[in-house]
Order: structure tokens, then C-alpha cells, then sequence
């Protein structure tokens, strides 16, 4: 069996009923997006499909695949973005067999050369999945990167003392990225002492302590000093059970405790105001 | 041979490295290091590396050997104006330079060494 010229005859009975399968195509794919997308609009973008596709199968035009395939890559991942499932997604491409087999059932002599063509959608629906997989990627790193700006402010207590507010899971790209802010803004404010208040991280294990000990590190070659604080109870117990010992850093279990620690270290002290 | 100069201020003897570090240049400031403490009794050193952008752990153990000769002269020995990047790459190699201590910039420097001699 030929298979060009098997496409060839499927292209051109697939032309000849065009308004009838994009039809029922479009109702498929409309039953599934449940009035996500306009009725209009998935018209509009089958119709643009279904051309490319035909124009494959008749073989005769070289750019065609490659159009059918960006065409196809942008369809998924504006899907991927929309909040699309990957079924639904997938399903919009795979149920353009469905709707060509309904048509074909009746001619007998058409049906070897349908076994290609659902080869081709099969292939076609795979590549959809692909891109929609790689959009969702994208977008997961997107919001990793941009949470990881959110997350890393380095405020000022006081003259001379800093606070870095710890939030959520520290590991070693962001325990990087603290560093770095915290020993520009020494630099930049000639600090000299800062305070880390881990209150917002979850868990404490050696390798969240290690990270710790590094900024600690890094900031005393500046000349600064390091409170930690904001250890929880639970914390606290990890801590002495995974025999984590922070040596001579100065630890403080609330940011108030911490904050009359450097106060004190200083040289400033708090005191009522007279109210005579 | 470069030489790094070591300039004498009141009690304090002030050391600002400038050039790329060799070897033999390092060897020769600690010489002239520990004849200038020996002779001038100065009680502490200043080592201003601003212009340092490059360490490895050859330049940490320099550092830390300049405190350990500094201390045997009674002298303190006090860090000062090093780089973000430097401190970072300095943490990553390992190094937290035990009995040398830092400032951030000279004036910090004097003023942690005065608070000392009080």
C-alpha cells in the first residue's frame, strides 16, 4: 500500500466533507471545554487545523508540517496558561479521529487508509502534550523565580541593625540570594548587626542550619554580628536532636528579644519616657 | 617584587593590599610585618583588602597566618573592607578565618581596635 497516495485520496474526501467534520469536530471539543472557549473561537481554530492538516496529508506542500506543528504548540500552550487539563488538551486533537471515523464508517474502501491517518492524529496529539507539558514547565519556573524576589526583603530595625525575615523553605538558591541582599544592604548601611528571624521557615535540619551558619559566616567577615531568632518550640527540639550547634552565634527566641540583644550590644538602651 | 607597604598610625600599623598577591610577595609582608611589630610594639594591625576582588584559600590562610604572627606580638589583628562576593566565596571554600577579626571599613576598624586599648 502507497502511502502518499492512500493520504492523498483521505486529503481529498477529508476536503470534500470539511464543513461536516469540523462541525462535529467542533461540537466534540465544545462538549469538553465546557464554555471555556466561545463556540466561535474553537471554530475559528479547528477550521485553521483542520486546513493544515489536509494540507499535510496531501504531501504536496513542504512548510505545511512544520505550520501544523507551531500552529498546534500555540493552541497547547494557551491552554497550558487557561487553566486547561491536559485531557481536555489533548482531547481536542485526538477527537478529530472520532469525527472522521463517524464520516468514513460507511465507506469500506476508505478504512485502511483512515489506519494512517489516526496514526498521523496520534502523533500530532502526542506533540500537543509535549508542548503543553513544556508550557506548564515554564510557568512553574516563572512563579519559582518570581517567589524567590518576593521572599528575600532586608529590612532596617534600627541605626545599625538589619532584619532579614526568613520565609518558607531555605535551600541553597535562596539561602544564595539572602546572603547576597544581606551583605550588599550591610555594605550599603553600615550595619553591624543583623538579625535573622527564622519564624517562617518550616523545618530546621542540618542542611537548613548549614545554610544558616554560611550567611552567619559570610556576614562576621563583614564585621557584622548575627542573631538568629524566632526559633519555635518544635524547631528548638530538632535543633538539639539533630545535634545542630550554632556555637558562639547569639540565638534569641522572639525578633523583641533579639532586637534589645543588639540594642544592648550597641550600647543603647530603652527606657519609659518621663511623664512628669 | 611588589611590595606592599605598611604605614604606622598611632599604635596601629595599616596594611592596604593592592596588588595581585604572589607567593613571594605574601612571604616578604609577613616579614616586614612582623619586623615592624617587633620594632614599633604597635598593638593592632589593619588590613584593608577593598581592592581585593579574587580570594582563594591560599589568600585565607595568608590572612589567617598574619593574625596568628600578629597575636604572638600581642597585637590584634582586624580585617576590614571586604567585598559582598569576597565574603560569599570565602564561606563557600570553607574559611571563617578564626582570631582575625573584621570591620567593615577602616574607620570601624580603628574605632573596634580603640575600643580595645580603653
Amino acid at each position: 500500500m502507497d502511502i502518499d497516495s492512500s493520504q492523498g485520496r483521505m486529503a481529498a474526501y477529508m476536503r470534500d466533507h470539511q464543513d461536516k467534520v469540523v462541525g462535529r469536530w467542533c461540537e466534540m471539543v465544545a462538549a469538553g471545554v465546557r464554555g471555556r472557549s466561545s463556540a466561535v473561537e474553537i471554530r475559528a481554530e479547528l477550521e485553521d487545523l483542520y486546513t493544515l492538516v489536509v494540507r499535510v496529508m496531501t504531501g504536496a506542500d513542504e512548510q505545511a508540517p512544520g505550520e501544523l506543528r507551531a500552529v498546534l504548540a500555540e493552541l497547547s500552550r494557551s491552554r497550558a496558561r487557561n487553566g486547561f487539563t491536559p485531557r481536555e488538551t489533548a482531547l481536542a486533537v485526538f477527537s478529530l479521529k472520532d469525527a472522521v471515523y463517524e464520516l468514513v464508517a460507511g465507506e469500506a474502501d476508505l478504512v485502511p487508509e483512515f489506519l494512517s491517518f489516526s496514526r498521523m492524529v496520534d502523533d500530532l496529539g502526542l506533540h500537543t502534550f509535549e508542548t503543553y507539558a513544556a508550557a506548564r514547565e515554564q510557568i512553574i519556573a516563572d512563579q519559582a523565580a518570581s517567589m524567590l524576589e518576593l521572599s528575600t526583603p532586608v529590612v532596617r530595625l534600627w541605626d545599625g541593625i538589619i532584619a532579614v525575615p526568613l520565609v518558607g523553605t531555605l535551600d541553597s538558591a535562596r539561602t544564595q540570594l539572602v546572603t547576597e541582599k544581606l551583605l550588599e544592604t550591610l555594605v550599603a548601611t553600615g550595619a553591624d548587626h543583623a538579625v535573622l528571624d527564622i519564624t517562617g521557615v518550616p523545618t530546621v535540619d542540618t542542611e537548613v542550619a548549614q545554610h544558616l551558619l554560611k550567611t552567619v559566616n559570610a556576614a562576621r567577615l563583614l564585621g557584622a554580628e548575627c542573631i538568629i531568632c524566632g526559633i519555635r518550640p518544635q524547631v528548638a527540639q530538632t535543633i538539639v536532636s539533630l545535634g545542630i550547634e550554632f556555637g558562639d552565634i547569639a540565638t534569641k527566641a522572639t525578633l523583641a528579644d533579639a532586637l534589645h540583644h543588639a540594642l544592648t550590644r550597641s550600647g543603647l538602651r530603652v527606657t519609659e519616657a518621663d511623664r512628669a | 617584587m611588589e611590595r606592599v607597604p605598611i604605614l604606622k598610625i598611632g599604635p596601629t600599623l595599616f596594611v592596604s593590599i593592592q596588588i595581585d598577591l604572589q607567593d613571594d610577595s605574601v612571604m616578604r609582608l609577613q616579614e616586614d610585618l612582623a619586623a615592624e611589630l617587633s620594632e614599633t610594639g604597635a598593638t593592632g594591625v589593619i588590613i584593608d583588602i577593598t581592592a581585593v576582588e579574587i580570594v582563594d584559600s591560599f589568600i585565607g590562610r595568608m590572612l589567617t597566618m598574619i593574625g596568628s604572627i600578629s597575636r604572638l606580638f600581642d597585637a590584634e589583628t582586624v580585617l576590614v573592607g571586604m567585598r559582598p562576593a569576597v565574603a560569599i566565596t570565602l564561606t563557600e571554600l570553607g574559611l571563617s578565618l578564626r582570631g582575625v577579626r573584621t570591620a567593615l571599613n577602616a574607620e570601624r576598624g580603628l574605632k573596634l581596635l580603640s575600643g580595645r586599648a580603653r
